[in-house]
């Protein structure tokens, strides 16, 4: 009796442990369909964004790839199946949310009230929200622009943050829309806008890309500074967990410094010219102090 | 799904702005309704003008008519939209461009409007000359017969009974133009679509409420336009004119 007492007692035992390994949440979805699924951008470069070939390509690519043999190690699946799915600022939340993706490796601002509906991995870039005018129209600053035609893109922050300028400064600028980035920068290149106000990365790479790379400035204050992550689904400790060694590893052992060095300072795909885009204080700090804190906390 | 629903989120302020995000909605929907009435009356003119056109004796008048019908079919509307907005101020005289580019007011409004009512009057055109050739030959003749000069038999005896009978297919065309009237936020009209896509973003994310909301407001303009449509159907009614089956 006694023996069979000290049997239950150490299966019981046995049972607790593993049920403490249990995994659970995207890890156990990733485990039970033997695939993963990142959410990619196919023109937020050079965070994520299509090569000539429609690979997609990118920093945050890179990492989320990182991340990806992490998921294989923990769950001993090295054929785990990678699934690629295009997402918009627009489906981007709700495709996490529902579970068709699983992390997404865009251009997503941590902000407070996306955190009701997602969780972020911590801030890999920063991003300042500045503007870019053609060179010959000398101006330097948002505040020259009242009562010009000035872009930003339909559905992003640029948009609230233009609004917040004009009311804080009372001035009044004639916003013009393009539908993406794309369409954005046709409306400066095309003269029916001055000024495009939007993200400095996507700026720098809008330029880069652009007919007559030297024509262009990125040019005035940040309007905003912004902490961009990558993205995946709230209240899952054991994947966010994951997420979060994985990006902390890659920024404790200096790998990001090289993953910065090879998307902003060398040339890249497709026109093969570098962004000569310098690592900004704030990201500096990002990468010494690793956190997920959202774009409030950047508001002094 | 661990969506975090707030349907409170249409009495919300807009972040530096005096408005609620359902005014935001509200404004959005005058502008879709201001760009799709103006766009309709375009399309009614211009179909009909074109759609006659295709069947009068002038071989002319009639390619006129199909160069018009095949030319504003056959594009895609977002394409016609670029093309009127970004390609046509190029072949303007330089201080013209400008203006039309920067300083012409309500551009993107009138950009939108003229797109779509020509977009439409191709497939109003097809439904007037369809009318039209729907009636029997001896209606054209008799009118001649009596005196009439053509643009008379068309204006007096042909169009009258054409237009009562394809009241149907306008209906649908019409509401065809509210919801086509969705692109114009491709270049930049606060309609509807464009406050959904702001406000998904400026509320971090309620998509649900806001899709929602806007598939709604679409909805109900489309049958008011339907509603119109009936309302006029039974008020021309001519007895007889169109035989019940």
């Amino acid at each position: 009796m006694k023996k069979l007492l000290l049997v239950a007692a150490v299966l019981s035992s046995i049972a607790q442990v593993s049920q403490a390994q249990e995994i659970d949440g995207t890890l156990k979805k990733v485990k039970d369909t033997g695939s993963i699924t990142l959410g990619i951008r196919e023109s937020s470069g050079p965070l994520s964004y299509l090569d000539a070939n429609q690979k997609v390509i990118g920093y945050h690519i890179d990492i989320c790839y990182k991340i990806v043999d992490a998921v294989k190690a923990k769950l001993k699946l090295p054929g785990l199946k990678v699934a690629e799915q295009a997402v918009t600022s627009q489906n981007r939340i709700p495709l996490v949310v529902n579970g068709t993706v699983d992390l997404e490796c865009g251009s997503t601002t941590n902000s407070a009230d996306r955190q009701k509906q997602v969780a972020f991995a911590p801030t890999t870039f920063v991003t300042n929200v500045r503007m870019a005018v053609k060179k010959a129209s000398g101006i330097t600053d948002l505040d020259q622009l009242g009562g010009k035609p000035v872009a930003t893109t339909t559905g992003t922050t640029s948009v609230a943050l233009m609004r917040a300028h004009e009311k804080g400064k009372s001035i009044d600028f004639k916003e013009v829309y393009g539908k993406d980035h794309a369409d954005s920068f046709l409306l400066l290149e095309s003269d029916r806008a001055v000024a495009f106000v939007m993200d400095d990365n996507l700026l720098a790479s809008l330029i880069a890309n652009s007919q007559n790379a030297a024509q262009y400035a990125i040019v005035g204050p940040a309007l905003s500074t912004e902490p961009i992550a990558i993205m995946l689904r709230k209240d899952d400790p054991q994947f966010k967990a994951l997420v979060d060694d994985t990006v902390k590893g890659l920024m404790k052992s200096g790998e990001i410094n090289k993953l910065y060095a090879k998307w902003f300072t060398s040339p890249i795909p497709p026109k093969n010219v570098s962004l000569n885009f310098a690592m900004s204080d704030a990201l500096k700090n990002a990468i010494a102090n690793p956190n997920d804190n959202p774009v409030e906390a950047y508001k002094k | 799904m661990n969506y975090h629903w707030n349907w409170g989120i249409f009495l919300q302020q807009v972040s530096s702005s005096d408005e609620t995000f359902l005014q935001w909605m509200l404004i959005g929907l005058g502008w879709t309704v201001a760009v799709s009435l103006t766009a309709w009356v375009i399309a009614l003119v211009m179909g009909s003008i074109m759609g006659t056109l295709r069947t009068v004796p002038d071989r002319r008048l009639v390619l006129i008519g199909t160069a018009w019908v095949e030319t504003f079919r056959n594009v895609p509307i977002l394409v016609q939209l670029f093309v009127w907005f970004f390609v046509l101020p190029e072949f303007l005289p330089q201080d013209l461009a400008m203006w039309v580019k920067q300083d012409m007011p309500f551009k993107e409004f009138l950009t939108a409007s003229i797109a779509l009512g020509l977009f439409t009057s191709a497939r109003v055109a097809e439904q007037v000359r369809a009318g039209i050739q729907s009636l029997s030959r001896g209606q054209r003749n008799a009118g001649l017969a009596l005196g009439f000069t053509l643009p008379q038999t068309f204006r007096y005896v042909i169009l009258p009974m054409a237009f009562r009978i394809i009241i149907p297919p306008l209906t649908s065309e019409f509401m065809n133009t509210f919801k086509n009237s969705s692109v114009a936020f491709a270049i930049g009209v606060w309609d509807l679509t464009f406050v959904s896509r702001q406000m998904v973003e400026e509320t971090g994310g309620q998509v649900i409420e806001t899709l929602a909301a806007a598939t709604l407001l679409y909805f109900i303009c489309a049958m008011a336009a339907n509603r119109l449509m009936r309302f006029i159907e039974s008020r021309t009614r001519v007895p007889g004119l169109i035989i019940a089956h």
